[in-house]
């Protein structure tokens, strides 16, 4: 047990004697959070945009209105022709305008589509995006609202609408960041004893290849439920953003899920053969498919079916759905217990991997 | 006492030991000379339980690496070729951790470390990657050296160090020796075989001889000669050039020069020079040392 | 015999702040010389190749390297000079033509130089067929000699080796040790810094330096008559301790 201890003061020593991995550690997870929560929530927010309405029909009236009460748009001013649309730009301050085509509703009921236009501020690409989606999917909700036939609604608008962006980043960041204190950081350590050929002397000490291994993990378990910890409570202070089911539950759960990230860190650490090949399976590894894959930036719902079966060997996926249930909608155990066992059955087939893979000798 | 049996090893295609036997005694103080390649490390690192042989058998003191190697890795002191300390820990702190790790306390074998540890303890709150060459090699010494292992590894340990730490060094490894520790040292350093109590010459994963440094030299029975010229370049060509010449090579600022012939005296060697317009200084018959030796059993091979 | 000097250093002083890593430093060397610069780690040596390289500026003090001034004619000292340290010399995931080729391009050869210079030189390696072959897999004494000829490809005055020949066998460094014969033969100037003193024992003339002064500068053979030494390794114990 001493062994043990004094292997895990020296991983301690290690970590906090290296300013970048205490800036991993710490800095990072708050600069994410921050930046994510900033950027999706404030960006779409009273947006300024013109309405050029060539219709002036109860249903563009009402589209219109739906447009300016979704509190996403201000609305700036009524154009009357499409040369108004440059100068309109020109100010600076309208940043979409809106063009509905002539005899709009008249189409929409006749022929079961009608055309808008969506003219976009494009300096400003990523907030052009944002808001032609919004509005597309203002439009999407209408459509789907039964009256007409034949638009297909957009799901991620309709996420969106549902929910204010940092709520839905919060469950991703929490996953990425986990994922990559706890899988990133001990593959670099382990093979950075391997590189600097102390793993040699570690090995044929009395220690036993599981006391290296936990002494290795056990300061990251801890870490990645400090940074756990820290992510809700910004959430909560910074964004409003609750958790409305058992905190008691999620930290097990989040704590399930280091353990899983862990293994696959050892795992990957039994392959790579310096910090830099393992810095680089990490990334493409794990951080890749975590960013992509898990929805957390892009709606599984929204993927290619080959994409959505990848989707579900993706640990993250999992981890993502049961932050959600329990922090928004209040969920217990038994809403998340499938998820859960499914995450227990990844750490089952990874800690067995990478116990069998770990080696007593060199070869 | 280890024993060495018909050991093979070999890495994909590179025969990295290739049939090596032989016996060191307990309280031997032996080297494994060679250059980079030589089969060292693998061997170092059979002993040491840390890779299994392909063929043969290794007996350390009555136990087998391969099947015992739990209690293979309790006696012995290792210390890699590449320095196994960790650089962002202080000296104190990495002694407290090898001491811990292997079960005993800095207090309980002090004595054995005492010599050595006292040269770097006023350091003791420095980072190891901090210190120069020959104070990182003292106390990956003492770490080695903490658990009061029966046999001390010591894989190039010179390496990389300047004169001065190396003779300081190899002191150190005399005192070790002394208080019956079986020290077993690699070094690619032809002028450090002296100082050990026997040899194995060793290159291409094969051994060449096996026996005290004095010995190894006094089997040199060609007679040798060293030739002082102005142009050592020009003088090798030339030399090369003459029927009777066995081998020549540069040797420090001088040739050493090896005749096919056996009654051969410096007259003949001179004439032939100044046959060759070759200004030189003089031409005397010296005994070989151990780095003649090795280019003499390793001649015909490579 | 009048012989040009490529080296001279008169006065040369370093200081990083408080720390003077070269103390008044003056030496000079002959074309064609095989110059040994030994000292302990941190004796100040390699601080010293670095001025002489062109790539650190002296605090004060004359240095001319190849008939330039280091302070103010970096870049015609550089184009001057080859290059070859133990520690990195060529790329391993390139092959060794791959590697000639760019080390030539660097230093300025034309495509048709190079070629000739090029196959030329494999061919007296006999490495003329093994051409295609990753550095990687090389031997350790391949990849010294191989770094030596590519250092010289460009035909410098002078080369630099940075500990060139550590960790090789008797036989292997005896013949790096002719390549660089050779090449003095043909009139480069070779300055080799190392802490191994045997290597030192292979030079016209070595300087030792110690705590960033030189203690001593002569010929072996004289060295080791001055301080009543068997070896390079006595006389430098003899300075350093």
């Amino acid at each position: 047990m001493n062994r043990f201890i004094a292997f895990v003061k020296k991983e301690f020593l290690h970590i906090f004697r290296d300013y970048r991995t205490m800036l991993i550690l710490f800095i990072m997870p708050i600069a994410q959070i921050l930046i994510f929560g900033f950027a999706i929530t404030t960006e779409i927010k009273d947006a300024s945009i013109a309405i050029l309405d060539k219709s002036k029909d109860e249903v563009t009236r009402e589209l219109t209105q739906k447009l300016l009460s979704s509190g996403y748009f201000n609305n700036d001013a009524y154009l009357t022709s499409e040369s108004q649309i440059e100068p309109a730009f020109n100010d600076q301050r309208v940043k979409m305008v809106v063009v509905f085509e002539p005899e709009f509703g008249r189409n929409l009921q006749k022929e079961g589509t009608a055309n808008v236009q969506l003219v976009c501020d494009a300096s400003d690409p990523n907030q052009a995006r944002m808001l032609s989606q919004f509005a597309e999917g203002i439009f999407a909700s209408y459509a789907s609202q039964g009256v007409v036939k034949g638009i297909q609604p957009e799901v991620r608008m309709f996420y969106n609408e549902s929910l204010e962006g940092v709520y839905m980043s919060i469950p991703g960041i929490m996953a990425m960041i986990l994922m990559l204190v706890s899988a990133m950081m001990t593959s670099i350590s382990i093979t950075r004893e391997k590189e600097y050929g102390s793993m040699e002397v570690l090995l044929i000490s009395p220690l036993k290849p599981l006391q290296i291994i936990m002494g290795k993990v056990t300061p990251y378990v801890m870490m990645a439920l400090i940074n756990a910890v820290s992510i809700l409570a910004l959430g909560y202070f910074v964004f409003g953003v609750p958790v409305k089911g058992s905190i008691i539950l999620l930290l097990m759960e989040c704590l399930l899920f280091t353990i899983l990230a862990l293994s696959l860190g050892i795992l990957i650490s039994t392959v790579a053969k310096n910090q830099m090949v393992a810095m680089f399976m990490s990334m493409f590894a794990l951080m890749l498919p975590v960013i992509l894959l898990s929805g957390f930036i892009f709606p599984v719902e929204n993927m290619p079916l080959p994409l959505r079966i990848i989707s579900n060997i993706i640990p993250p996926k999992w981890f993502i759905i049961i932050v959600k249930t329990i922090m928004l909608k209040g969920g217990g155990l038994l809403y998340v217990w499938k998820e859960t066992l499914i995450l227990i059955g990844f750490v089952v087939l990874f800690v067995t991997l990478s116990v069998k893979k770990f080696k007593i000798r060199l070869q | 006492m280890i024993e060495f049996k018909n050991i093979h090893k070999s890495f994909e295609d590179v025969h990295a030991v290739d049939d090596v036997s032989l016996r060191i005694e307990e309280g031997e103080l032996f080297g494994f000379i060679g250059p980079d390649g030589a089969g060292k490390t693998t061997l170092f690192r059979m002993l040491n339980s840390l890779l299994i042989p392909d063929e043969g058998q290794i007996n350390l003191f009555g136990l087998d690496p391969v099947k015992e190697y739990k209690k293979v890795r309790q006696i012995i002191g290792y210390m890699p070729g590449k320095f196994s300390l960790y650089y962002d820990l202080s000296i104190e702190e990495n002694l407290q951790f090898f001491a811990t790790v292997f079960g005993t306390t800095i207090e309980e074998n002090y004595h054995l470390i005492e010599d050595i540890y006292k040269q770097i303890e006023p350091f003791k709150k420095r980072p190891a990657g901090k210190l120069s060459g020959g104070m990182k090699q003292k106390l990956a010494l003492s770490c080695a050296l903490i658990h009061k292992p029966r046999l001390l590894l010591l894989d190039e340990p010179t390496t990389g160090v300047d004169a001065v730490s190396r003779r300081e060094f190899w002191e150190m490894l005399q005192k070790l020796k002394e208080k019956g520790i079986t020290i077993v040292v690699s070094t690619p350093y032809m002028d450090e075989a002296g100082l050990c109590d026997r040899v194995a010459l060793m290159q291409n994963g094969k051994i060449h001889a096996v026996a005290p440094p004095s010995e190894i030299v006094s089997q040199f029975s060609d007679p040798l000669y060293t030739i002082k010229v102005k142009n050592n370049y020009k003088s090798l060509q030339a030399l090369r050039q003459w029927e009777f010449c066995e081998n020549v090579y540069p040797f420090g600022e001088t040739l050493h020069y090896l005749d096919k012939r056996n009654n051969v005296s410096a007259d003949v060697i001179e004439a032939y020079l100044s046959s060759q317009q070759l200004t030189f200084d003089k031409v005397e018959m010296i005994q070989p040392d151990i780095e003649d030796c090795f280019i003499a059993l390793t001649h015909n091979v490579g | 015999m009048d012989k040009k000097k490529v080296i001279t250093v008169e006065n040369l002083v370093k200081k990083f702040g408080h720390f003077t890593a070269n103390n008044n430093l003056n030496f000079h060397v002959d074309q064609g010389e095989i110059f040994g610069f030994l000292g302990a780690n941190g004796a100040g040596k390699t601080t010293a190749m670095r001025i002489l390289c062109g790539l650190s500026s002296p605090t004060s003090g004359k240095v001319e390297v190849a008939g330039f001034d280091v302070s103010h004619q970096a870049e015609e000292v550089k184009k001057r000079i080859g290059y070859m340290s133990q520690k990195f010399s060529l790329f391993e995931d390139l092959s060794i033509w791959e590697n000639m080729r760019f080390f030539a391009t660097v230093y300025g050869l034309s495509s048709s130089e190079f070629k000739a210079r090029g196959e030329d030189l494999l061919r007296k390696l006999n490495l003329y067929k093994e051409r295609k072959r990753l550095v990687s897999t090389l031997s350790l004494g391949w990849k010294q000699k191989l770094a030596f000829s590519v250092a010289i490809l460009h035909q410098p005055s002078i080369v630099f080796l940075d500990e060139p020949t550590g960790g090789v066998d008797p036989i292997t460094r005896r013949q790096f040790w002719e390549m660089i014969y050779e090449a003095a033969e043909n009139g480069i100037t070779v300055f080799v810094t190392t802490h191994y003193m045997d290597e030192a024992e292979y030079c016209d003339r070595v300087t030792i330096m110690v705590d960033g002064r030189i203690d001593a500068l002569d010929t072996p053979a004289e060295l080791k008559k001055q301080y009543n030494a068997a070896s390079m390794n006595d006389v430098f114990l003899a300075l350093a301790r």
